[in-house]
């Protein structure tokens, strides 16, 4: 099926973003400018100062003299772009496929979506109506080919349907520059006569290369369809989508919560029959003022099942901003991973449900605590007891290296080592005695030392002796000398940890 | 006839504990050998699908208590099952849990700074089949609380374990169990000098339809013994050992 594309063309964007900002401006004559060799060079015009017959290029002084009045603003080169990209993000209430057409428009690929607002007529004139009632100049045109549709919406009278197929004759009247090629090409196809762009359609293709090279024909061949031209898109298309549009502006938490709920049991339908699962969704509500609010929920296991999906968008609800009302819903899945009836074998819970609701428990624990709350620990291969242990990456991982058997590691590790007095007999001797908060411990039995050095190539440090001790009473320590046990240099003893 | 009493008063016995919501062990049932502590329950089993309450006021003690627990746990989870720890801040040292049976990375780590997030997430698990235990430090508990816990685990079996750490006052909660666990000092084995193997003071405060009591465990070669006393008192301290 051939595409149809859309092209807005915003005939004052720079003028338009100033008079959103300024009320007063918007009947008055006013102009951006910018130095340029020692003269201010207008950028741009309001429409009230075009009809005084300032144009974009003149130098500021000679526009005074025409219009005493004017109002002279400074030049904002990014503010065009940044605008723009706002309108194109808010295009995609329109199609999924927006792109923007710097410097000064935007290019929608709207096939397959006009039939939603009831045909393209009515699809062009609710784009050019909501654009308008925003405050903007608006031209649009649609046609099948991004550069005609272009071209109509640049040097057409009005804003324009070209019907299907028929983009030659509708290109015919348009002056050269319709066809986005280069100035010095335009001024030289004017010099030769060629006024529009019918008279030299038909010409001879090699006659027209060998006189003006490549550029013309590809960009003719782009208009007429001949040649294939891709939209970069502001928002990548996902594959796993769906939208909901509603009839009226929505704002209640039931309403929201319903949309969510047939938005998931439409995309888990498609992803069932694809055997995947979502591993991440995006809830997104476009709302009538032109914010977007946005969910987010995470699962631990690839998973399709909706009413579990819906319960962990439902515990977010609340954050939900619905504003003023909210006129579209979409729900993405920008990740997805195969369902494997492998991972069936691992954890040995007794059967597949069993597994289903423990991945279901952590996604709800993690959305209500978050991620980070949940953590599995598998050996990394350090001594240093600090670094013994690394958190997996998911729920599946299975360690590399074995656990350390014969290593004597206390049930409790304090996270940082605490000073503790002790007093010991000879060096490389466990303490007969410590002090720990004001209780003196003595030490009946003990093991060690083990010395464990810091890894230099990780970080720089004195090592550690560590003792296991059995005070009088049976409690059991973990304790460590820092550095070597000299005259002079300074060491102290830590208590690290507790064995049960 | 006083025989045929007795067997009556055994009967109604029977009879009355699955009313009080109490399980009697089944074929299914995970059994858990902690030798002599086994007489103290009902049915001579130790009660899983059940919350126990472990009371611990030092640090010395929750030490105690995890390992008393995590070897508990290794018995439930034997067939490779997870576990759920919960706690404001991990301080478990995951590879630590080997030694008591338990493979550390069959332990889920759930930290929650808030109790109420604490008890909430307790209460989501307990209520999950498939779940070898669900272990939580909380030290603040409500009788209603409580009672929730113990509706959750009577639906799906599961056992909870809360760790306790100095409590404000020991109010009377649903649990099926209170328990005070401490080191106790450990025996050199076959003369060898250092340390021997942890071995925990038990007492059992409350246990439903058992009979409370004390003894000293032992865990040796991944199973809990029972230390006889005399071997206990002649246990003499054994002379520091150095490492070359």
């Amino acid at each position: 099926m051939a595409g149809r594309y859309a092209a807005i063309w915003f005939s004052h964007l720079l003028t338009d973003c100033i008079t959103l900002r300024n009320p007063r401006l918007q009947h008055q004559a006013f102009v951006l400018a910018t130095p340029e060799r020692g003269r201010q060079v207008i950028t741009a015009a309001s429409p009230a100062a075009e009809a005084r017959g300032i144009r974009t290029g003149m130098v500021v002084a000679d526009a005074r003299a025409a219009e005493p009045a004017l109002e002279v603003l400074e030049h904002q080169p990014e503010m065009a772009q940044e605008r723009l990209q706002a309108l194109g993000d808010w295009c995609i209430r329109f199609t999924p496929v927006a792109a923007l057409d710097l410097p000064d428009g935007l290019l929608l690929d709207v096939s397959g979506c006009p039939h939603l607002w009831g045909g393209e007529r009515a699809y062009l004139e609710e784009i050019l109506k909501r654009l308008t009632r925003g405050g903007y100049h608006v031209k649009a045109a649609i046609a099948d080919t991004p550069g005609a549709a272009w071209a109509l919406s640049r040097y057409a009278a009005t804003s324009t349907l070209v019907k299907p197929g028929k983009q030659a004759q509708a290109l015919m009247p348009l002056p050269p520059a319709a066809l986005r090629i280069s100035t010095p090409l335009v001024q030289k196809l004017h010099k030769l006569g060629l006024t529009h762009t019918g008279s030299f359609m038909q010409l001879p293709r090699a006659a027209l290369r060998r006189r003006f090279g490549q550029e013309l024909l590809h960009m003719l061949d782009r208009a007429l369809g001949l040649e294939m031209e891709l939209l970069l898109p502001l928002q990548p298309p996902i594959s796993w989508q769906e939208r909901l549009p509603c009839p009226e502006p929505v704002n209640g938490a039931a309403a929201v919560s319903i949309a969510a709920g047939r938005l998931l049991q439409q995309l888990c339908a498609r992803l069932a029959k694809a055997e995947a699962g979502i591993r991440c969704a995006v809830f997104k509500g476009y709302r009538s003022d032109g914010k977007v609010a946005t969910l987010q929920i995470n699962t631990f296991r690839p998973s399709h099942h909706a009413p579990h999906l819906l319960k962990l968008l439902q515990m977010k609800i609340p954050q939900f901003e619905p504003g003023p009302g909210i006129e579209l819903f979409t729900l993405e899945a920008p990740e997805t991973a195969p369902v494997f009836s492998a991972q069936e074998q691992l954890w040995g819970a007794r059967n597949k449900q069993q597994q289903t609701h423990i991945a279901e428990l952590l996604d709800r624990i993690a959305g209500k605590l978050g991620n980070d709350a949940i953590k599995r620990y598998l050996p990394a291969e350090h001594y240093w007891p600090e670094r013994s242990i690394q958190p997996a990456s998911h729920l599946w991982q299975q360690p590399q290296s074995p656990w350390p058997q014969q290593l004597q590691r206390p049930v409790r590790l304090l996270p940082q080592p605490i000073p503790i007095i002790v007093s010991a007999p000879v060096p490389d001797y466990p303490p007969m005695l410590f002090r720990y908060k004001g209780v003196v411990h003595n030490i009946v039995k003990a093991d060690g030392p083990e010395r464990i050095e810091q890894e230099w190539w990780l970080q720089e440090g004195e090592h550690r002796d560590y003792y296991c001790v059995e005070d009088n009473s049976g409690q059991r320590y973990w304790l460590f000398r820092s550095g070597h046990y000299t005259g002079q240099s300074l060491h102290q003893w830590y208590l690290h940890g507790y064995f049960s | 006839m006083s025989q045929s009493k007795a067997d009556i008063i055994h009967q109604l016995q029977k009879s009355l504990l699955p009313l009080q919501g109490y399980k009697p062990a089944g074929d299914n049932t995970v059994r858990v050998p902690l030798g002599p502590v086994n007489r103290a329950f009902p049915g001579h089993t130790f009660p899983v699908g059940a919350v126990h309450e472990f009371i611990s006021n030092s640090p010395e003690s929750t030490a105690a208590t995890c390992g008393f627990i995590t070897g508990i746990a290794s018995f439930l989870a034997a067939e490779k099952a997870l576990c759920l720890w919960i706690s404001a801040r991990r301080q478990v040292f995951p590879p630590a849990l080997l030694p008591f049976g338990l493979l550390p990375h069959q332990v889920v780590f759930i930290e929650a700074p808030a109790e109420k997030e604490r008890i909430w997430v307790m209460e989501e698990a307990l209520k999950c089949e498939g779940l070898a235990g669900v272990i939580a430090e909380v030290s603040e508990l409500d009788f209603t609380a409580s009672r929730r816990l113990q509706l959750a685990v009577e639906q799906s079996q599961v056992t909870g374990f809360i760790i306790r750490q100095q409590p404000r006052q020991l109010n009377t909660l649903a649990s099926i169990a209170r328990w005070h666990i401490h080191p106790a000092a450990s025996s050199s084995y076959n003369q060898l000098p250092g340390i021997g193997f942890p071995r925990f003071t038990v007492q059992l405060d409350k246990i439903r339809n058992g009979k409370p009591g004390q003894w000293q465990l032992e865990w040796r070669h991944n199973r809990f013994a029972e230390v006889m006393p005399a071997a206990a008192t002649g246990a003499a301290a054994t002379p520091i050992r150095k490492i070359v």
